[in-house]
């Protein structure tokens, strides 16, 4: 009933396995040990931080208004006001204005969010509520790094 | 005069002699009184060899009737040697434009003699004080009041002209008059590939208010190579083609281009950025580097001081040398597949020619045939590939794979020419014609070389920078560092591997990933190459890969795969029974055995999905290869970590999950009673 075929060929050995055999539990120690890369922390780490090197950041924060970006985006993190992050304005404004000298790398294609849909932020650790379009650029296959957010 | 009296007193001596004799008298003495006196103090008279002077000039030739005699026109001659003048002139005159242009464009030269008054008085003027003040030339100032009277006073002090003219404000700088190449930068990178792109972004992540150059050689900002050879190919939009979008696996739009051109600050304008910036250089090339002071030097003699810089040079593609070394017509239709521009060459090319040969087996070389293979079965394109290996990724790929793969390449309608190299080839007919060592010959319109790559390590010779003797590149340590304060990443980098030790790899994520280590450890992490890269290839619908670690066919490999028509389908029937009666046209692919052990037409199998381990000689895995087997590459990871060694790597295979029966669970939130990896590590860890 096993049909379980075991080739050699030379140096290569084939062996071909039915779903069946291949679903009984396996019995190989093997150590995995799991790089961060493996499971990045995405957006927000443990502590509570943000992190700036989430691949899901795509260019935000290495682009031409990084900095703004970062300004407002830890305002609106860090934010104890009520509601959140309704004094970060100033920052978001100065964001934006940066942004809009730089059609090309910021389509105005969607509606400038105002900081009110940051609102969704606390609650998905990696969108960042439709600020922008969150995307893990560097990556052209799905499996090709770490960046996969889980 | 004494052997002269000798001889004559010798007349028995050999001709030769003589000869000589009267060459030597001929020569020195004729005409002088003494040249006689021999003949004359003898009293025997003139020995019977004796000849006149005329004899003597008539056997020497030394004589009018000899002198040569003009021939043909002298118009022509003269002609002739003007129009050699004439070209020296012009190569002269050429090589002294070039040599002035040169030192013009470094600023080797100050226009002590213009007239500031009559040409373009303002701005030549504003662009010398820029350029000056810039490089802080201060000798050259000092020098200009010397010159004299009106011409080197500036505009300001001589006549109306520069009245109206724009003055720049003091504090206000007009960007524009600043010479293009910044004099200084806080990080350089060499190199403006995918390398490049990593390392900037993992630069401004960890550092955001870091001053970053980028300087490349190609006229277009950073884009990934990988769509040149997979998607670009297949995308049916021609306006997306044009504009170089391409439909990603999950069907989105996108662009080889990393970010647009507006995302780039200008290079002049940097180091007054408060924020800094991603400054992209485009066209230029770095030449030599001094390690110690800091200093990068461009082609065009601009000097740059760094501190912390990264390579970044990638590599060229090779030619074969019976390609190189062909005729000029047989060149002009040859591609070598590297960047952009060959995209599009060869996307022109393809759209009206009859046949086209692909000489290589590899990655770019099978990927291409399929890219093209399909595009033919439109246009009638005939598509051959030619190359070495037995199969194609004959490299990478066991043996039984990789024909496999060939007959799904063929599939794609390509005709495989495996086991031969081309040796020769001409211009016949109008058509490239390649001979191969198997004795066979294709025409073609053209002839894509992908046979490898050349890592760009010029800049190492100049720099004084190690290389690897091996397998070539940069060398560098593991956190791809080469000296103080210099890194390499891509596929210029010849890293140590802590794992699987010395190495260099030309394959997209890798580059990603060492150039974001790269850049990660210029801001000063000191993080060594732990993250394993992976590489893909796609070829055709039945054939998609990932891979890991040193995937190499030559080492021993341990592969599952998937068998999902079980007993049911007549070919496992038949092997059930024992009875492997394949027809002899499907045996010809066989081999013959090693080591007595029984032979399968291991080749005419289906392999569906599966996982291929290779192994060392110490029996610890290496390399994984996942076949047709997505989303996985985090187990292969942990695996190729741990080394499995002695383990049942049929065992390891289960923790794959290759039927994606627990992916499916998962999904469904049923229980599964198989062991999750994590469980396992559970397991491993009690």
């Amino acid at each position: 009933m096993s049909y379980c075929k075991d080739y050699h060929y030379g140096k290569d050995q084939v062996i071909f396995a039915t779903k069946d055999q291949l679903n009984e539990p396996s019995n190989a120690i093997i150590n995995m040990e799991e790089d961060e890369e493996d499971h990045p922390p995405g957006l927000i780490l443990p502590n509570g931080d943000i992190n700036w090197e989430c691949p899901c950041l795509g260019g935000m924060a290495s682009g031409p208004c990084g900095i703004e970006f970062r300004n407002a985006f830890s305002c609106f993190h860090y934010s104890k006001a009520e509601p959140k992050g309704s004094d970060c304005y100033e920052s978001f404004l100065t964001m934006q204005e940066c942004m809009s000298h730089f059609p090309e790398v910021y389509p105005p294609a969607k509606e400038r969010p105002e900081s009110d849909d940051l609102k969704q932020l606390t609650g998905d650790n990696n969108d960042l509520g439709g600020l922008v379009e969150l995307e893990d650029d560097s990556n052209l296959k799905r499996d090709s790094q770490s960046s996969s957010t889980e | 005069m004494q052997r002269a009296y000798a001889f004559a007193r010798l007349p028995q001596l050999s001709n030769k002699s003589l000869k000589n004799s009267y060459a030597f008298l001929s020569k020195s003495h004729i005409g002088s009184p003494l040249a006689s006196q021999p003949r004359c103090l003898s009293s025997h008279g003139t020995p019977a060899h004796w000849k006149t002077k005329k004899e003597i000039s008539i056997e020497h030739k030394s004589h009018m009737d000899f002198m040569p005699v003009p021939q043909g026109s002298w118009q022509e001659s003269y002609n002739k040697k003007q129009q050699s003048r004439n070209i020296l002139l012009a190569v002269s005159a050429l090589a002294f434009g070039v040599t002035y242009f040169i030192a013009y464009k470094v600023g080797g030269i100050y226009l002590h003699g213009m007239d500031y008054k009559t040409f373009s008085a303002q701005k030549t003027s504003e662009i010398t004080d820029a350029i000056v003040s810039a490089f802080s030339f201060s000798s050259l100032k000092a020098t200009s009041p010397e010159e004299g009277t009106g011409k080197a006073t500036p505009p300001e002090q001589g006549d109306g002209t520069s009245a109206d003219a724009t003055t720049v404000k003091p504090g206000e700088t007009d960007w524009s008059l600043l010479p293009e190449v910044p004099e200084e930068t806080q990080y350089l990178i060499v190199g403006a590939g995918t390398a490049a792109f990593g390392a900037f972004r993992a630069i401004k992540s960890r550092d955001p208010k870091a001053k970053i150059l980028v300087v490349g050689e190609e006229a277009s900002v950073p884009y990934m190579r990988p769509p040149l050879s997979k998607e670009l190919w297949f995308n049916e939009d021609r306006l997306e083609v044009e504009q170089l979008n391409f439909r990603q696996w999950n069907g989105k739009k996108r662009s080889v281009f990393y970010e647009p051109k507006e995302f780039y600050a200008e290079p002049n304008m940097l180091s007054n950025q408060e924020n800094g910036g991603i400054a992209l250089l485009m066209g230029k090339k770095v030449v030599k580097l001094d390690a110690r002071k800091k200093i990068a030097w461009l082609s065009t003699g601009e000097k740059i001081k760094y501190d912390k810089c990264l390579i970044a040079t990638g590599g060229k593609p090779r030619n074969l040398p019976v390609l190189e070394q062909a005729e000029p017509e047989v060149r002009s239709r040859t591609v070598l597949y590297r960047n952009i521009e060959d995209f599009k060459r060869l996307d022109s090319i393809t759209q009206s020619a009859q046949t086209i040969a692909i000489v290589g087996g590899g990655f770019l070389g099978s990927e291409l045939a399929c890219a093209l293979g399909k595009r033919g079965q439109k246009t009638g394109l005939k598509v051959y590939q030619i190359f070495p290996e037995k199969g194609n990724m004959g490299k990478v790929l066991p043996e039984y794979l990789s024909k496999w793969t060939t007959r799904k390449v063929e599939k794609e309608g390509v005709i495989v020419m495996t086991n031969q190299s081309v040796t020769n080839a001409t211009f016949k007919d109008g058509k490239v014609q390649l001979s191969t060592s198997e004795g066979l010959t294709v025409d073609v319109d053209c002839v894509v070389a992908a046979i490898g790559l050349e890592p760009n390590v010029e800049l190492a010779r100049a720099s004084n920078l190690e290389l690897d003797p091996v397998n070539g590149g940069f060398l560098v340590n593991a956190e791809l560092e080469a000296r103080r304060d210099i890194w390499v990443a891509g596929d210029a980098a010849c890293f140590y591997d802590i794992k699987l030790g010395r190495r260099r790899v030309e394959h997209h994520d890798h580059a990603v990933v060492s150039g974001r280590l790269a850049g990660e450890n210029m801001t000063g992490a000191a993080k060594p190459y732990w993250h394993q890269s992976m590489f893909w290839s796609d070829l055709g619908p039945d054939v998609g890969y990932e891979a890991i670690g040193i995937v190499d066919s030559s080492l021993p490999t341990v592969a599952v795969f998937t068998k999902a028509t079980e007993k049911d389908t007549p070919k496992a029937v038949v092997e059930e029974s024992g009875e492997n009666l394949r027809s002899e046209s499907e045996m010809n692919y066989v081999q013959s055995a090693q080591n007595n052990v029984p032979v399968a037409p291991m080749d005419t199998e289906d392999y569906g999905k599966g996982v291929v381990f290779y192994l060392n000689n110490k029996k610890t895995v290496v390399g994984i290869l996942l076949w047709n087997t997505f989303n996985k590459m985090s187990i292969a990871r942990q695996v190729l970590r741990d080394g499995a060694r002695n383990e049942d790597l049929y065992e390891v295979a289960k923790l794959f999950d290759i039927y994606d029966t627990l992916a499916d669970a998962a999904q469904e939130e049923t229980s599964s009673p198989a062991t999750t990896p994590t469980q396992a590590a559970a397991s491993a860890a009690s």
